[in-house]
């Protein structure tokens, strides 16, 4: 498909790579190793990784920002948790100070949120989070009439025929993920988390919050447990992944096994010639609660792959050296195309 | 600022020698004081400086137990009145870090990832689960404490 169908500005030939950082260290590395953009949250509940010790506060974003203009790259930052009827006013504060800091852009899920930065800030750019959950065109194009959204990040749900869909009906720039851990529900409306733990993604920021896990060595293996909740139990040499209910092995009619994902990673590192075809605008990547060792090798791969590709598609090959780097920092260590290629929906 | 590493440098540490059986249990009934004592001197030189006041206010006041599991170490310290301490042998501890020294050498290198190694299980960690992450997300954003051998130029 040519880029001329499209009936905004055509798609940069080459998406962007938007990388993660959930510290001014894993934001200067993963413009060293060749982001296009890094993603970034405050230091409280209004974005959705908000984990003790991770992000930034009003002094390392202006460094942040600072790093990344001077070498011509972007800061775009998360806010995308869901405002509390109690307080609304802490998100639109979020707002005024992103704002402030003259970050490229907003990426935002809440209609009240998106509302206040439309009226308050008409000059920021806006971009709506996966957690908006808006997986058809239709729904985007409310956003973008409403709101004047720039670009979309579609949920981890879609197929690729989905997707693709999406992308060639689309006024606005369409992201997708292209590395990390799953979260496999329909994104922005999980409260497997919130059930447990009363806190989620969406209120919190948060799924499966630190101070509600216990590990415990036990005859039968380590368990791990939520808030009480068993979510896994591990054979002492068997690989562990994060206990949140999604990827917990429950029995379901005398059969102990994952009931709803494994712990695996998404990598689309495969897809990227057929991603890169339906003029996909920018790949992102997970892990802002991850180290800076991860955000820099992650990005480096998906650097050179995105180069090669973009250089010759039609000979574009996954290099094994690159599986072999995305496989030692995937959760789970398995690789999977995730939605792009599951059966069920 | 860090310069760009090659993203094969992380694979090709040098490897420690598993120390001799015999050394190994003499490491092992050693009181945990005198190497917890040298920990904290050095911690209190290189991490101490550049710990944000919020993260050592977050921090003090619990003991971390650390086991160097193939030397049979076994270290405890506690941040106080601003100053990392070696805490004492026996009672509660927030939090137990066991770990190879090859491992803790590639995370105080800032070449390796604490929950890639606690997924491989190469990291154990147990207790306080919040305080933990509180823990190695502080450490992340202050980037490597130990530059050797230096990085090549
Ligand atoms: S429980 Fe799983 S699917 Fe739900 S928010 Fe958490 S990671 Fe995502």
């Amino acid at each position: 498909m040519s880029a001329s169908t499209h009936a905004a500005s055509p798609p940069p030939r080459k998406p962007r790579l938007v990388c993660p950082a959930g510290s001014l260290r894993a934001l200067t590395l993963a413009i060293d190793a060749g982001a296009d953009a890094v993603y970034m949250g405050l230091k409280d509940a209004t974005n959705a990784r908000n984990f003790a010790g991770l992000n930034f506060d009003l002094a390392q974003a202006r460094d942040g920002i600072a790093y990344a203009r001077s070498r011509g790259r972007e800061v775009l930052m998360a806010l995308n948790t869901f405002a509390d009827a109690r307080a609304p006013g802490r998100w639109f504060t979020a707002v005024d100070a992103a704002a402030g800091l003259g970050i490229d852009a907003l990426i935002c899920a809440d209609t009240a949120v998106l509302a206040h930065a439309r009226d308050h800030h008409p000059q920021l750019r806006l971009h709506l989070s996966v957690q908006a959950s808006a997986t058809t065109q239709e729904a985007i194009e409310f956003y973008r009439e409403r709101y004047g959204i720039r670009r979309a990040v579609l949920p981890r749900v879609l197929t690729l025929s989905q997707v693709e869909q999406v992308c060639r009906h689309s006024t606005v720039e369409i992201e997708v993920f292209g590395f990390g851990s799953l979260c496999v529900m329909v994104e922005g409306r999980c409260a497997l988390s919130s059930y447990a733990t009363g806190q989620s993604p969406n209120t919190a920021g948060v799924c499966s919050p630190p101070s509600a896990v216990r590990w415990e060595d036990g005859a039968g293996g380590v368990s791990a447990r939520l808030n009480g909740v068993l979510i896994d139990r591990y054979a002492p040499d068997e690989p562990r992944g994060y206990p949140t209910l999604c990827k917990g092995r429950f029995d379901v009619d005398g059969t102990r096994d994952y009931a709803l994902e494994e712990p695996t990673s998404l990598n689309t590192l495969s897809l990227l010639p057929q991603l890169m075809d339906m003029g996909i605008a920018a790949i992102k990547i997970e892990g802002r609660q991850r180290s800076p060792a991860y955000v820099e090798q992650v990005t480096r791969v998906w650097r050179a792959a995105i180069d090669d590709c973009a250089a010759q598609p039609s000979r574009f090959a996954v290099q094994p050296e690159w599986t072999a780097a995305l496989g030692r920092w995937a959760e789970g260590q398995q690789h999977t195309l995730g939605a792009y290629d599951r059966p069920w929906r | 600022m860090t310069t760009a590493r090659p993203a094969s440098l992380s694979a090709s540490l040098p490897a420690l020698p598993p120390p001799p059986a015999a050394l190994r249990r003499l490491i092992a009934r050693l009181p945990v004081h005198p190497p917890s004592l040298l920990l904290a001197a050095a911690l209190n030189r290189t991490l101490r400086p550049r710990l944000p006041d919020d993260a050592a206010a977050a921090l003090a006041g619990h003991t971390v137990e650390i086991e160097v599991r193939d030397f049979g170490v076994r270290l405890r310290l506690a941040l106080r009145d601003g100053r990392f301490h070696s805490a004492p042998d026996h009672g509660p501890v927030t939090l137990r870090i066991a770990a190879d020294a090859a491992s803790y050498l590639r995370l105080l290198r800032g070449n390796d990832d604490a929950d890639r190694l606690f997924f491989e299980r190469a990291l154990v960690m147990e207790g306080d689960t919040e305080y933990g992450l509180l823990l190695k997300n502080t450490l992340d954003a202050i980037g490597p404490l130990l530059h050797w051998p230096a990085p090549p130029r």
